[in-house]
């Protein structure tokens, strides 16, 4: 039996506040914060962390595996410094998020779900990112960039480089 | 709720249905066929699936009739086509993503998306090609479940099978859209989650996704290898290990049982644990005794045949090895019914004429049917003329059966576990129930999930405590002072049932200034639990309507159980909990059938239906019925027997279904007892440990191979039916008494001498009906029908008055264990049971998938007390007592305390009980299993 993952001390504290927040029959609900903790932490959310979880809200693993899995913003992967998400749901598809997605991929060098040798960049896919008025959207890191163009993706991975 | 109906019509007939039920519950009750995939009468409809799709005349869409309530005046029609369109449609394309050429389940008959297919006459060939998916790798980690997650349609039955049903939250569904999957914990392999093998899934999965493992490995046997539905016979049966006493079905092919499943119809409602599920194939095992055997003549002194069999890979090994039966050989040889039969009969007949009747005994088993064990208490009181008759019960409830008589007069489970259901405050001390009474125990977790408050009191945290509402541990032994404390609480707030006391009770006034030093915060510093909970658990318990109070071994195997049971009494009656619904007192029953057994008379100082053997009016009465004279001693109980044997004071014995050598405590003292014996006859199916000391070996039969009735710890007395016969020469075991009793009876009397005839266990019930007023009413008949508790038609005992009119109380005090760690015994050693093995083992083991989950045996300590040791997780320790030593796997859990260890019971090669105290409790004559000292040391590993 492998040691489980634990947060680290600090974590913990941060994840006693979170829990704070919640009546004690209703712990449960801390999971999503819970989750952007622990991924905050490791960087995504492995089996092992969902399993940590669990245990500071008291419910069986796959309850929280079940919401991890559903949420796309949560890595269940290691990624890279920086995660593009290209939406691919039909309004986006419809004003091209394709050739947005295969200009990112030629350019990094890297496909569906892979990341950059350097550690730096993640390519994804992602459903739709309500923003469908503006398509076709880019989600990089937590920033939404709208009316995306080949052109547009250029000037967003130099401004990732410089950064 | 309301009981109002509405009126409605399908297909163009008119008919009522209860405000409330679906339109496919309405039309199911009116016979009409509405086909459905992820219902499950048994779930909760989730409506996902929609193929039980209808027209409901002026509805916009075609709503499905599992999930749609039937209102007033609404015309449903089933057969139109639409409704046929959508249906097919649905069909096709759930079934153009199944896996190719796969016919598993087909052949097995259980597919049933394939039985609809073939229904709705689809095709799913036009929608095959947009199914890309790349196909996913089979699971086969579990020992007893496939996955293949391709052929999965997403029902969601299983995830309410595991969650709702069987409340152990193993499955649920991840990711989302076309990546929707089933995931088990937290993504893990399926035979490595916590899943516990229950098979509840398997058994509602509709597709080939979840299935009986050993369909696969068939599968890829052969054909011939697969059961399916044609020439396989479904014989329904009870569930031969637990005292839950669920319903199943054997699946019978060719004389061989191919599998068993829930049976939907009884109590448990198609239920089961793994034990139950898939644990029946030790009845097939190579090493069944075909052939009566008799010791040979140089195999004398005695010695048992497995002593340098000791490291657990030989054991394993042995269970399949063909130089264990050359072992066997050299010790025993065949014989002819007859001879053995004859042998047995005359040293049985020798030591009662020179020693008396009191150098004989008998251990029965509560394994076997209650016709079975009548059969052998008779054997044992009428022709070898002695009381010494025992079993199994006197290691487990005999402590609580004592309490409980005393207080109100019957040793009897006052309410059915079902009724947590209806429960605010279930009280669970001293019971691993997931493990011991798995399915009783997914009752608890379901009522726990509708709201009701469950605490569990144990020095041990059992898997159940995960899903308790209070988990409370507690220092072993210290149950007293812990009862005691909570009660002191209760009276302090006044929360005591003052209406109950005064018109059910007596002695009340000897309990209160008894109660008055056993301040929270003097209990506490005796079990170690914090003043405040025990203040919180006394008002959480004491503040409720009704409370339903479970215990198990925990509470009785102590030196002071009868005592510790006492004290559960008090805690109940003070608080009014009996009577009721929803309330009572349950010691739950280990074996399926330790309840019947006690009720037949397999104990020493009672004749079948608790009347009491030292009662000379009593013993009148079964005189005049059994037609001689009966012992007028009290006899004695199991653990004296084995001290009898030791002194040389028993000298003969017959022992059905029992293996005492790893079941009693000090397990060296009973070897030598074993050895000491002039004359061993041993009745049982396997050559167990006992057995190798016996002098004659009778080989008998399992559960599947006979009929007879079993009586469950609800006191439900249910029919077990033959599936199979037994092998070889082997017979049924009432057969065998019968016969024994006959030659006894004629070696004796000559031939002028009674006759035991009976024509099957219908004659033989009868005869136990007609002598045993609890029974009362209670005919095979009766029992077909329906089910069937005793005493008839009363699953509430108690609700007027009790057996002695008015419940006792009797104060009791602390006391500590018999033997307290020291210097040089450390640590506190308590031991039970795993969820996959039953007692010794002697079926459990022999039962491949039991035997896979749960191959070894090993010794439970904290992480913190193996580093101490310097000793990882998973390397060999010593753990000795002052009675014996073992060798055995550490494994780290939190589940014990710092300074606590746990083993299990069942494993001959690392045996707890070589290391366990044989000191008795002084009222109920149980050893004190849950307690001793023992000290781990380290020892080099091997490899
Ligand atoms: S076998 Fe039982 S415990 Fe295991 S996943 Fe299926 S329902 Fe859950
Ligand atoms: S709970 Fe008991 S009776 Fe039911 S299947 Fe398991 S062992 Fe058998
Ligand atoms: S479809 Fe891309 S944001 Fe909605
Ligand atoms: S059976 Fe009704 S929706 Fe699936």
């Amino acid at each position: 039996m492998a040691t489980p993952l634990e947060f680290t001390e600090a974590a913990r504290e941060r994840a006693a506040k979170i829990l704070d927040r919640y009546p004690a029959e209703y712990r449960k609900s801390a999971v999503v914060p819970l989750l952007h903790l622990a991924q905050e932490e490791w960087g995504h959310v492995s089996p092992e962390a969902m399993a940590c979880v669990a245990r500071l809200i008291g419910c069986s693993p796959v309850k929280v595996a079940e919401i991890a899995t559903f949420y796309p913003m949560f890595n269940r992967e290691p990624v890279g410094e920086h995660v593009l998400a290209v939406c691919h749901t039909l309004p986006c598809a419809l004003t091209g998020c394709g050739s947005v997605f295969d200009h990112l991929s030629e350019k990094l060098g890297i496909g569906l779900g892979e990341t950059t040798a350097d550690g730096r960049f993640t390519l994804r896919k992602s459903e739709c990112l309500a923003a469908c008025d503006r398509g076709p959207v880019l989600l990089v890191n937590r920033r939404l960039h709208t009316h995306v163009s080949p052109e547009k993706v250029d000037e967003i991975l130099t401004e990732l480089e410089k950064g | 709720m309301n009981s109002r109906t509405v009126t409605l019509t399908i297909d163009g007939r008119s008919l009522t249905a209860p405000a409330g039920a679906t339109i496919w519950e309405a039309a199911r009750s009116a016979g009409i066929d509405i086909p459905t995939l992820c219902h499950d009468p048994k779930l909760e409809p989730v409506a996902v699936c929609r193929v039980c799709v209808v027209d409901v005349e002026n509805a916009r869409t075609l709503p499905a009739a599992c999930i749609r309530k039937v209102e007033e005046g609404m015309a449903v029609r089933t057969d139109t086509d639409r409704v046929r369109r959508a249906r097919r449609t649905l069909v096709e394309l759930l079934e153009a993503g199944q896996p190719p050429g796969d016919d598993r389940r087909k052949a097995a008959d259980q597919d049933e998306l394939a039985r609809l297919g073939v229904q709705l006459r689809s095709d799913p060939s036009r929608y095959v090609a947009a199914c890309s998916n790349p196909p996913m790798p089979p699971d086969l980690s579990s020992p007893v479940i496939a996955v293949d997650l391709n052929a999965c349609i997403l029902c969601d039955r299983c995830i309410r099978a595991c969650d709702d049903v069987q409340v152990n939250d193993v499955i649920g569904r991840t990711g989302k859209g076309s990546e929707t999957r089933i995931a088990f914990d937290n993504g893990l392999p399926l035979g490595e989650s916590s899943c516990v093998s229950c098979g509840e899934c398997v058994a509602t999965c509709p597709t080939g996704a979840l299935t009986d493992k050993r369909l696969v490995d068939s599968a890829a046997n052969g054909p011939d290898a697969v059961p399916n539905g044609s020439g396989t016979r479904r014989v329904d049966s009870i569930c031969p290990y637990c005292g839950v006493g669920c319903g199943i079905s054997y699946h019978v092919r060719n004389g061989r049982i191919e599998g068993v499943t829930g049976r939907d119809d009884t109590h448990t409602e198609g239920r089961l644990c793994v034990k139950g599920r898939y644990g029946y194939d030790y009845t097939h095992h190579p090493q069944r005794l075909t052939k009566p055997l008799v010791r040979r003549e140089d195999a004398y002194p005695k010695r048992p045949l497995s002593a340098d069999f000791e490291d657990y890979r030989d054991f394993r090994r042995s269970l399949r090895s063909p130089e264990w039966n050359d072992r066997i050989r050299e010790v025993f040889r065949e014989a002819e019914w007859d001879e053995a039969l004859d042998l047995a009969a005359r040293r049985l007949l020798e030591i009662k004429n020179t020693l008396g009747p009191g150098a004989l005994a008998g251990f029965g088993s509560a394994k076997v049917t209650n016709e079975e064990a009548y059969l052998f208490q008779k054997l044992i009181r009428v022709v070898f003329g002695t009381n010494n008759v025992d079993h199994c019960t006197r290691l487990c409830h005999a402590s609580s059966v004592a309490a409980l008589t005393e207080a109100i007069g019957s040793g009897a489970v006052s309410n059915a576990f079902q009724e947590v259901l209806e429960t605010d405050v279930i009280f669970v001390i001293g019971s691993n129930t997931e493990d011991n009474h798995p399915v009783a125990a997914s009752y608890m977790k379901q009522a726990v999930d509708r709201g009701a408050k469950m605490i569990v009191l144990d020095p041990r945290r059992p898997t159940i405590a995960d899903h308790a509402t209070r988990y409370v541990r507690f220092k072993p032994g210290t149950d007293i002072a812990l009862l005691n404390g909570l009660m002191h609480v209760i009276l302090r707030e006044g929360l005591q049932d003052r209406d109950f006391i005064a018109r059910r009770t007596e002695r009340f006034e000897t309990l209160e200034p008894f109660l008055a030093r056993y301040t929270p915060e003097m209990a506490s510093r005796i079990t170690g639990v914090p003043p405040s909970v025990i203040e919180d658990v006394a008002l959480e318990f004491g503040r409720v309507e009704r409370a339903m109070i479970f215990w198990g071994m925990g509470i009785s195997q102590h030196v002071n159980g009868t005592d510790n049971a006492r004290a559960l009494i008090s805690l109940c009656l003070m608080t009014g909990n009996i009577g009721r619904r929803g309330t009572g007192l349950h010691p739950l029953r280990g074996q399926n059938n330790v309840q019947g057994a006690s009720d037949v008379g397999l104990i020493p100082r009672y004749y079948p239906g608790y009347q009491s053997a030292d009662d000379p009016e009593v013993r009148a009465r079964f005189e005049e019925a059994w037609g001689t004279a009966l012992d007028p001693d009290s006899g004695l109980t199991v653990v004296e027997i084995m001290h009898g044997a030791l002194d040389g004071s028993i000298a003969g014995m017959l022992m059905m279904g029992e293996n005492p050598f790893l079941s009693d405590p000090n397990m060296n003292k009973v070897r030598k007892a074993l050895q000491q014996l002039s004359f061993l006859v041993v009745q049982d199916v396997f050559l167990t440990e006992t057995a190798e000391f016996a002098d004659v070996i009778l080989p008998a039969s399992t559960a599947a191979e006979k009929r007879g009735t079993y009586v469950n710890t609800n006191r439900m007395v249910q029919i077990g039916r033959q599936a199979i016969e037994p092998p070889g020469e082997a017979r049924l075991d009432g057969d065998i008494l019968i016969d024994l009793a006959n030659r006894m009876i004629r070696m004796e009397q000559g031939e002028s001498g009674p006759r035991w005839a009976y024509d099957g266990p219908e004659s033989v019930w009868e005869e136990i009906v007609g002598l045993t007023p609890i029974f009362e009413g209670i005919t095979y008949a009766a029992m077909e029908r329906d089910t069937v508790v005793w005493p008839m038609e009363e699953p509430v005992l108690f609700t007027g008055s009790f057996p002695l009119g008015r419940g006792r109380f009797t104060p009791v005090s602390f006391a500590p264990p018999d033997e307290l760690p020291d210097h040089a015994y450390p640590f506190v050693l308590n031991t039970g049971r795993v969820l996959e093995h039953w007692h010794t083992g002697t079926m459990t083991r022999r039962a491949r998938a039991l035997d896979a989950i749960s191959p070894e045996p090993f010794v439970e300590m904290t992480p913190g007390d193996l580093a101490r040791l310097g000793v990882e997780d998973g390397c060999p320790v010593a753990v000795s007592s002052r009675r014996g030593a073992i060798t055995l796997k550490a494994m780290a859990s939190s589940r014990v305390a710092d300074g606590n260890v746990f083993i299990p019971l069942h494993f001959k090669e690392a045996a707890a009980n070589i290391l366990t105290n044989d000191a008795l409790d002084p009222d109920g004559k149980i050893p004190e299993f849950k307690f001793c000292a023992v000290a781990v040391k380290p020892v080099p590993s091997s490899d």
